[in-house]
């Protein structure tokens, strides 16, 4: 009985501690954020006069309308629609295309396959940082600056994508195409059917995944849109900071930073279930 | 409805050449099992047939029709797998009428069908579950309903029962038989059980290395095996073999005489079934007994002849014989009739 009773004290120790530790990690995560809410709901003097408040002002309405409304340079509005089209351009556009170059590669012999495959792979280790000037004189050449296609195409294309679903498609069974096939479908027939059905958690994982990397791009569209109506929100944050001597409307910029965390926190809450079940399972 | 002409196929994967040349007539509403050990290339030759494996050389026929180049939907044929190979995001009714939709059939006869097939097989209150709520067995019934609704000419089956416990074995077994005399389509069937190739078939196709064996009814395979192989792989426990020769006509094991034979004198292959030894108390083919597996209705004794340099022997005797001491002897005798000759050259038949 003592033993047990020990037992348990010792687990409610353990309990506490590791909830310490975690409240403490958390705290510290969330620190700069809580900031960054703080400083977009109080008043340009506020902000430069410390010390620094550390609880939200009275402003709130009127900085996130501000910021709506008319911006810095353009209103932030615009930015979260042209990050909104961006993000989800690169990530449809990534499933659509890995899905099909994935499902060349599985399911179909063809001189240089594996040649394919290769390459497919090979760019996974060259980023976008690596090939930017090149693209960019090919998007120039295009004419595609200060454009959603510019925005989008470049970074359409997904080798880690195409490498997962064929990781994927590599353990469905050959007796299912081998079924399809009796049955009578077509390879895309297919394709729609049955692979993409099966597909549907991990597709809805990558979605998640490619969403946020398309949301987080600063450098490219720093590059290619120099207009500010075409500005996406991450890269916006950084134009409205001033040059010179101007005063930088902090209030303004935190709402700013504030506003461009809600999609792909949205995204990633809505998706949630599906997410994790793509990662973890695979149903067969 | 429809017969299946297969001549001399051929098939190689690159330099492997892994079947020889198989020739086979298979009749209308004919039930056809295919057996053999694994690897033999019977899975492949279904494969052929269902249009799933190109044919290296050689013709199949299908009804009238060269089969060769159609694909496997135009050759209305059916297939049930072994893994069944349901769409697992599909219900049982959308598994069953996948082929139909894809045919392009009107949504309410394909209803029909698919409740009529479901109605066959006693799977109607399963029709809106997914394969992963099913039990093997149940998945079995479905993969065959999938099948049934297409009203193909040809069923093939690959080994469809090997995923399933023994009890459900048998039962499915009677199931499939009685299913495909109702409904009369023709149908091939691979397995590497030899039990359910004596139990199902019209007739069995034995198969070993590529070759076609033996093609006949389950007993005319049993009571006079063409090959060796299909002599030893009929029949269980398996047959005995004895290298024994010919003199004067009479076989003989060493100096003892088995029964009449009318080849020539020489070496030949002696093959006995366990089942046809029976007990005696002049002590023929006289054996020390190590083992005894009694089963009931009858009891299997593995020994040597200790005569004969001790040469494995199995025999199957009716009733029970337990092993009372350490070295049970026992004697046994063979019928002249039930007694099997090969060439010890080419593993053929010689007469008796």
């Amino acid at each position: 009985m003592e033993q047990r009773s020990g037992m348990v004290e010792k687990r409610g120790m353990g309990l506490w501690l590791t909830h310490g530790f975690m409240i403490t990690g958390v705290l510290i995560i969330f620190f700069p954020i809580w900031l960054a809410f703080v400083a977009s709901t109080v008043t340009q003097p506020e902000i430069v006069s410390p010390p620094m408040p550390l609880l939200p002002g009275s402003h709130f309405w009127d900085n996130y309308k501000t910021a709506l409304v008319s911006g810095v340079n353009v209103p932030v509005a615009t930015m979260l629609m042209n990050s909104l089209i961006m993000a989800i351009g690169i990530a449809v556009g990534k499933i659509i295309i890995s899905l099909l170059s994935a499902f060349a590669i599985v399911y179909f012999r063809f001189p240089g396959r594996t040649i394919f495959f290769w390459m497919i792979f090979l760019t996974l280790m060259l980023p976008v940082e690596v090939r930017i000037l090149p693209t960019f004189e090919v998007v120039a050449g295009f004419g595609m600056l200060n454009s959603y296609s510019g925005l989008i195409f470049p970074l359409i294309a997904s080798a880690t994508a195409t490498f997962l679903f064929r990781q994927f498609f590599l353990t469905i069974p050959d007796e299912l195409a081998e079924a399809a096939r009796v049955d009578g479908a077509q390879p895309m027939r297919f394709f729609i059917d049955i692979v993409l059905p099966m597909s549907r958690t991990n597709i809805a994982a990558l979605f998640v995944i490619l969403f946020i990397y398309g949301w987080n791009q600063y450098l490219w569209p720093l590059l290619i849109t120099t207009d500010p109506e075409m500005n996406t929100i991450v890269m916006g944050i950084k134009q409205m900071f001033p040059s010179g001597d101007d005063v930088a409307e902090w209030p303004v910029i935190m709402a700013t930073s504030i506003l461009a965390m809600i999609p792909p926190v949205i995204v990633v809450v809505s998706m949630q279930k599906l997410f994790v079940r793509g990662l973890v399972d695979s149903e067969k | 409805m429809a017969n299946v002409t297969l001549k001399n196929i051929k098939k190689s994967f690159g330099a492997t050449h892994v079947i020889h040349g198989i020739d086979a007539e298979i009749k209308d509403g004919e039930f056809i099992v295919i057996v053999g050990p694994s690897g033999c290339g019977k899975s492949t030759l279904l494969r052929m047939v269902a249009g799933l494996e190109t044919i290296t050389s050689g013709d199949i026929f299908i009804g009238d029709e060269r089969a060769n180049e159609k694909e496997p939907m135009d050759r209305d044929i059916a297939m049930v797998f072994q893994n069944y190979a349901l769409y697992p995001h599909m219900s049982v009714r959308q598994n069953m009428g996948y082929g139909l939709k894809i045919a392009k059939l009107p949504k309410s006869e394909i209803d029909a069908k698919v409740q009529d097939a479901a109605k066959l097989l006693q799977i109607e209150p399963l029709l809106e579950r997914k394969p992963r709520q099913l039990s093997g067995g149940q998945r079995q019934r479905v993969a065959m309903g999938r099948a049934i609704v297409r009203e193909p000419s040809v069923f093939l089956f690959d080994e469809p029962l090997s995923n399933l416990d023994a009890k459900l074995r048998v039962q499915m077994r009677l199931e499939i038989r009685e299913l495909q005399e109702k409904l009369g389509i023709t149908t091939l069937y691979v397995t590497h059980d030899q039990v359910e190739a004596m139990t199902m078939a019209d007739r069995m196709i034995v198969m070993n290395g590529g070759i076609a064996e033996q093609i006949g009814t389950p007993l005319d395979v049993y009571e006079k095996p063409q090959t060796l192989f299909a002599a030893q792989f009929i029949g269980s426990p398996a047959m005995n073999i004895f290298d024994a020769h010919i003199e004067g006509g009479q076989v003989k094991i060493k100096d003892l005489p088995i029964g009449p034979a009318q080849s020539r004198d020489g070496p030949v292959k002696l093959g006995i079934r366990p089942e046809h030894l029976v007990k005696t108390s002049d002590a023929a083919l006289n054996a020390s007994i190590q083992m005894s597996e009694p089963l009931g209705a009858n009891t299997l004794l593995h020994g040597k002849l200790t005569r004969f340099d001790n040469i494995a022997i199995t025999a199957s005797l009716p009733g029970v014989h337990l092993l009372e001491t350490k070295s049970f002897h026992i004697g046994f005798a063979v019928e002249p009739a039930n007694i099997h000759l090969f060439d010890p050259e080419t593993g053929r038949r010689l007469p008796v």
